[in-house]
């Protein structure tokens, strides 16, 4: 606990240069991923970032020192080159960009690892210590030089992309547009990947090049389910990201274990969250608004069924038992049950002992929803040329989801009919 | 039936242009009136499409050139306005109907330089010209067909261009906007502007285009309407048999042979 209180109240220097660094990796990573996701190319941040793993041993190899700056550039260069690589393959092959991304990626990480392993073998220098943290992610190996160094590439990160924000935005909705305009495409492109390169080099200590892809993509991904305006996206991808980096870094300096898969497990799960939950797309709302809208047919179909039973007697008050409902409807049972018992709660029937009959709103929604069940029949066979024995099916469903707008419509078009194509009366409300 | 112009809006010569070496435009040569109202037509594969990006310069030539006023696109680029496909982006996109529209000021306003007021209120106008004012705040994914198409106008109209490149605007809308957009192109003419149109329905060509460009895929004819649309120019442009032409592209494309040595 005391160690939450210190790392919370950022007492020791070293933590606190760290939670600065760490968040600023978070909104950078984050606002690079959106545009790299926006324009459908989030696997290239993924071969992006297993293909600095060469350049960062090979830097190593030649200063003996794990010196940022050398770092920095050996990622660099590797990284760019393994995008070059793709664009190759790409436009002089048949080959297409996901198998090209595959063979790149794993051929420049296979390329760092058995640089790593060489390194290893052969102690090129004393300080090789902790190089395999790059694979992972540890916050313990970060030193204030890297803070400093890594910490500013993140700033100027941040800068380069709200000075082009109008640029990367329409770029990422219509290229072509865009160079129409005259716009520098080829470049702002070439920016906007060297962004994702050095976004990339940026995370590499802090959360590893295994899994730094997904602080690109997942931020984004997560975003995109909350809003549909790219500025607040951008906010929530920044927020996520810089969340999920602090619970990871906060595990991992509580228990000494690479810090990347924490911060990733993190973030996955507020994704996983997300997908689910949100209230416009998530998986869970979309399947709530189905239950509604089935929920919603059920009692609107018995509320049908009871005005056209009645409707053949010519006792449109007359109160119903559930078997006499359940003997003339094809509904089973318990939906009967479950929808009676709904729609007296509403409003819509009165219960007298084991009847149900109509309130005057349920008898005129019953009507409307006959009526147009009836019009929509007669618009089929009138105007859409469809046999009268095919358009019940079809009303069935339509019946619900007619707005009054467009009854009214129906009512201009058809010309106010009183008999459907099975002569059946189409009852308009007095 | 060719009929070239003096001082052309638009001037094509000699454009040859092909993908993966199959040549889909032979040696377009034509030149365009201003103030008009012009259909690009001609059947599937014609290269309709492509010629206008190749005006555009979205896609490489591989002969010839294009002249707009006489000069480079890049020197009067602004103005001219393009209208891409409305396929050709993802609707799914976190935009609203007035940050796109709000696009169609980018050009002017160049990098790094924010929409100032004027701007706004040119996007606002745009926005009303195509009847989407009520629809601003809208997100674009919830847009139907048609509505679509004029937020792509709404975003060429906030361009205020002198020639309009209009690739497709009346596929997939419903008959209101097609009225709609005819009647804004309309108006566009009435104020001097020139508005080349790719479409692919006769019927209503000849309804709505003052000029027409046949292309099948060399250039059968380029002049006005009436003289166009004659039984044996439009014979020969749907004939629908398999021209030799065709049939050595198809052969370029599967020797990989240079179009041009």
């Amino acid at each position: 606990m005391n160690n939450f209180i210190d790392f919370i109240l950022l007492r020791d220097p070293l933590v606190r240069n760290i939670i600065i660094g760490v968040i600023l990796l978070s909104i950078s990573s984050s606002i690079v991923g959106v545009f790299t996701f926006l324009r459908k190319r989030a696997l290239v941040g993924d071969a992006v970032s297993h293909a600095v793993l060469p350049g960062v041993c090979l830097a190593f190899i030649v200063q003996g020192s794990k010196n940022p700056f050398g770092l920095l550039i050996g990622a660099f260069i590797t990284g760019w080159i393994s995008l070059i690589c793709i664009d190759v393959i790409t436009s002089k092959t048949r080959l297409k960009e996901d198998t090209a991304i595959g063979i790149v990626l794993t051929a420049f990480f296979a390329f760092g690892t058995v640089l790593m392993s060489y390194i290893q073998n052969n102690s090129i220098s004393a300080n090789q210590g902790g190089l395999k943290d790059f694979l992972f992610g540890s916050v313990t190996s970060i030193r204030e030089q890297d803070i400093y160094v890594f910490g500013g590439v993140a700033v100027a990160l941040i800068i380069t992309s709200s000075l082009l924000f109008k640029e990367f935005f329409i770029l990422s909705f219509d290229e072509a547009f865009t160079k129409t305009i005259g716009f520098p495409i080829i470049f702002l492109k070439l920016v906007l990947t060297t962004l994702t390169v050095f976004a990339v080099v940026v995370g590499i200590q802090a959360v590893g090049v295994v899994l730094m892809a997904a602080m690109l993509i997942t931020p984004a991904a997560a975003a995109r389910f909350w809003t549909d305006r790219l500025r607040k996206m951008l906010v929530i991808a920044a927020s996520l990201s810089v969340v999920s980096s602090l619970g990871g870094v906060y595990i991992s300096y509580e228990n000494p274990s690479p810090t990347g898969p924490w911060m990733v497990m993190i973030l996955s799960l507020i994704a996983l969250i997300s997908f689910l939950i949100s209230p416009k797309k998530g998986i869970i709302s979309k399947l709530i608004r189905q239950k509604r809208f089935r929920n919603q047919i059920t009692k609107e179909n018995i509320l049908k069924a009871i005005y056209q039973i009645n409707e053949k007697v010519d006792l449109p008050d007359r109160a119903l038992s559930l078997n006499e409902i359940f003997d003339n409807r094809p509904m089973q049972r318990d939906q009967i049950a479950w929808g009676l018992k709904k729609l007296a709660q509403e409003g819509f029937l009165d219960k007298k002992e084991d009847k149900w009959g109509f309130t005057n709103e349920g008898f005129l929604r019953g009507q409307r929803l006959t009526k147009l069940h009836r019009l929509w029949e007669l618009y089929l066979t009138e105007k859409m040329n469809i046999a009268p024995d095919h358009v019940h099916e079809d009303a069935d469903t339509i019946e619900h989801i007619i707005t009054p707008e467009l009854e009214a419509k129906l009512e201009v078009i058809l010309d106010y009919p009183l008999k459907d194509p099975h002569d059946s009366i189409i009852p308009y409300r007095k | 039936m060719i009929q070239q112009v003096d001082n052309p809006v638009v001037e094509v010569h000699d454009l040859t242009v092909s993908y993966n070496n199959k040549p889909v435009l032979w040696g377009i040569d034509f030149t365009l009136p201003a103030g008009q109202l012009v259909g690009v037509m001609g059947p599937n594969g014609a290269g309709k499409s492509t010629l206008i990006k190749s005006v555009m310069e979205l896609t490489d030539l591989s002969s010839g050139f294009v002249k707009i006023f006489d000069q480079d696109l890049n020197e009067v680029r602004n103005r001219i306005s393009y209208v891409p496909q409305r396929e050709s982006v993802d609707w799914d996109f976190p935009a609203s109907v007035y940050d796109i529209v709000l696009m169609g000021r980018y050009g002017k306003l160049g990098l790094f330089s924010r929409p100032k007021k004027a701007d706004k209120e040119a996007t606002f106008d745009a926005l009303r010209d195509v009847g989407m004012f009520e629809y601003k705040d809208r997100q674009i994914s919830q847009l139907s067909g048609g509505q679509q198409q004029r937020v792509f106008l709404a975003r060429a109209l906030a361009q205020n261009a002198d020639i309009y490149f209009m690739d497709e605007p009346f596929v997939g809308v419903d008959a209101s906007t097609e009225k709609a957009i005819i009647d804004l192109l309309k108006r566009m003419k009435d104020q001097g502007k020139t508005v080349i149109v790719v479409h692919h329905d006769l019927q209503s060509a000849a309804e709505y285009f003052d000029w027409i460009v046949l292309l099948n895929p060399r250039l059968i004819a380029s002049g006005p309407t009436k003289d166009v649309f004659t039984n044996e120019i439009l014979q020969k442009t749907y004939g629908g048999k398999l021209t030799l032409l065709s049939q050595v592209g198809d052969l370029m494309a599967t020797e990989g042979f240079p179009n041009r040595e």
